[in-house]
């Protein structure tokens, strides 16, 4: 069945990042269990789970800063492990935790980006400025990042990912301690990459409204596994649910973590009774 | 070469701006050219070495090199805390220029702090000769890549800071006191004599003494050859750990 995944990723063209039969363990933690499943090129692809999943591990392998125990990737038609440079070249990162330089300026931080992506001087300087206005940070370009409150340092972040335009986007919980409107206008302009350039995005967040209102695609994984992948209607569907976060309870539920969602689903009944 | 030049400034911008690391780092030198220099000259003297702020200064100026070129390579650790070494490391870039930028980096700001405390020792009395100046400075330049490249190796195999401890007294201590920075090579019983010749930082010393009072234990040549081979092997050696860093 495995194989099988890897021969219609090969075959299917359209298909941008294939992954067959992951594995990766810490000591003997399985923090990614098997997982095999294809993105499509110019796809809007969401990440779904619950902390320690397996989200952050499985987007460290595809983006070479991992060897994974088993499995195979294909990144674009490379494979990280034998040509990481090729790898490198296909996609843009955010990570979920920190990785600006703080000692430099917010420009700086910016500019060394550029350069590290071969971004020409002027497209480099036009987008710079774009971005950081669209982040509202081109203010305080010139102050170190380490005076920023966490959330300038997470809008810089975010702001340097979108610099250069990638073949694939990885954004992992890009939103996290953002106020809505920054949240909104930062979607706006990932969506508007998506559409003028067709660059995929490959994103996870906990949010399941922003997941909903953005993604084509989602994979629900939970316990490093992935327990369903569909369009968010197809997953709602499937469960006959009327919200992802419903959907989300129903396939994590029955599958794998029977026990807590049950106490969980408890709760949020009571939640309903309560409200009435 | 882009990629070699942004992070080789980047460093030189990291260190300017940190005004307590530039004062904190030249303390040590200063206090022991002070110290040693005042408190052993008379000794020294009466063992007809000569006038020992001579010989020593030489010394403190590799010893100040060694600290900076390790502490800038073992810097990758903070970087990796901080988490800007992985914005660095899934860039479409080669890992060996990003190894070679920030080391070239690194060796800059220990040779510049190398440059400071030359500066220092002659308010503290220290008359070398000028003439073979950019020979010193050459010298300099190799000790800083040499140990910059080693703390670029080391920090690529450790997680954090807590084997920090362990290399400072097991490696970076006895490079300095087993070099010749503070007492000459001769005479030493045979255990200290192999480990000093293996040491990379006594031929360092050795060179900077001739180009700078024109004394000398081994031979200049020997000194670059054997200067010129470590930094070529560690420069391999860090490049390839460098390259296979895992987040
Ligand atoms: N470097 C590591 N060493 C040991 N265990 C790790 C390491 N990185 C991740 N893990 C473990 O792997 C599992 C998956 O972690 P991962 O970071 O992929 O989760 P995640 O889905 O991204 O969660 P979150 O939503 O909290 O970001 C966790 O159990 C975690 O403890
Ligand atoms: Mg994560």
């Amino acid at each position: 069945m495995t194989a099988s995944v890897l021969y219609i990723g090969i075959c299917n063209m359209s298909a941008i990042i294939v992954v067959d039969d992951l594995v990766k363990s810490f000591k003997e933690i399985k923090a990614v269990d098997h997982i095999s499943f294809s993105v499509n090129k110019g796809e809007i692809f969401g990440f779904l789970g619950p902390n320690g999943a397996g989200k952050s591990t499985t987007i460290k392998m595809l983006t070479t800063l991992l060897v994974p125990d088993r499995g195979k990737i294909l990144m674009n038609g490379f494979d990280p492990l034998t040509e990481p440079d090729k790898v490198r070249q296909t996609f843009g990162i955010v990570f979920q935790d920190p990785s600006i330089d703080e000692e430099l300026t917010a420009w700086e931080n910016m500019e060394l980006h550029g350069v590290l992506y071969h971004i020409p001087k002027k497209v480099r300087r036009r987008r710079i400025e774009q971005l950081l206005k669209i982040v509202e940070l081109w203010d305080r370009r010139n102050d170190p990042a380490k005076r920023f409150s966490s959330g300038m340092k997470r809008r810089l972040e975010i702001s340097r990912g979108l610099l250069h335009h990638p073949a694939i986007l990885f954004l992992d919980e890009p939103t996290l301690g953002l106020d809505p409107q920054t949240r909104n206008l930062i979607w706006g302009h990932i969506k508007q990459l998506n559409q003028t350039e067709r660059v995929t995005v490959f994103f996870t967040t906990h949010y399941m409204e922003e997941a909903e209102r953005v993604a084509g695609r989602i994979a629900i994984i939970d316990h490093g596994r992935i327990i369903a992948l569909g369009a968010p209607g197809e997953l709602k569907a499937a469960t006959n649910a009327s919200s992802l976060e419903d959907a989300f309870i129903n396939f994590t539920g029955r599958n794998i973590r029977a026990e807590e969602v049950s106490n969980l689903d408890q709760l949020r009944r009571r939640v309903r009774l309560f409200r009435r | 070469m882009k990629t070699i030049y942004i992070l080789w400034i980047r460093q030189l911008k990291r260190y300017y701006r940190s005004k307590p690391r530039i004062i904190g780092s030249l303390g040590q030198p200063v206090l022991f050219l002070v110290a040693l220099g005042f408190g052993f000259g008379p000794i020294y003297q009466k063992a007809g070495g000569g006038d020992y702020i001579q010989f020593l200064a030489p010394g403190i100026i590799c010893m100040s090199i060694l600290f900076t070129s390790v502490f800038s390579g073992i810097e990758i650790i903070w970087d990796r805390q901080f988490g800007f070494l992985k914005e660095t490391l899934v860039a479409p870039v080669s890992r060996f220029h990003i190894m070679i930028g920030r080391t070239l980096g690194g060796a800059s700001v220990a040779t510049l702090q190398g440059v400071i405390v030359f500066s220092i020792s002659l308010l503290a009395g220290f008359k070398p000769y000028l003439i073979a100046l950019p020979l010193a400075l050459f010298i300099m330049v190799l000790i800083a890549v040499i140990f910059t490249a080693l703390g670029t190796a080391i920090a690529s195999l450790m997680e954090d800071m807590h084997g920090f401890q362990l290399i400072m007294n097991f490696l970076i201590m006895p490079l300095f006191f087993l070099s010749g920075a503070l007492f000459p090579l001769d005479g030493l019983p045979r255990a200290i004599e192999i480990a000093s010749r293996a040491n990379p930082l006594s031929y360092g010393v050795d060179g900077l003494r001739f180009a700078l009072i024109n004394v000398c234990h081994f031979s200049l040549a020997f000194d670059l050859t054997f200067m010129l081979l470590a930094a070529l092997i560690f420069l391999g050696l860090g490049s390839y750990l460098f390259s296979r860093i895992q987040i």
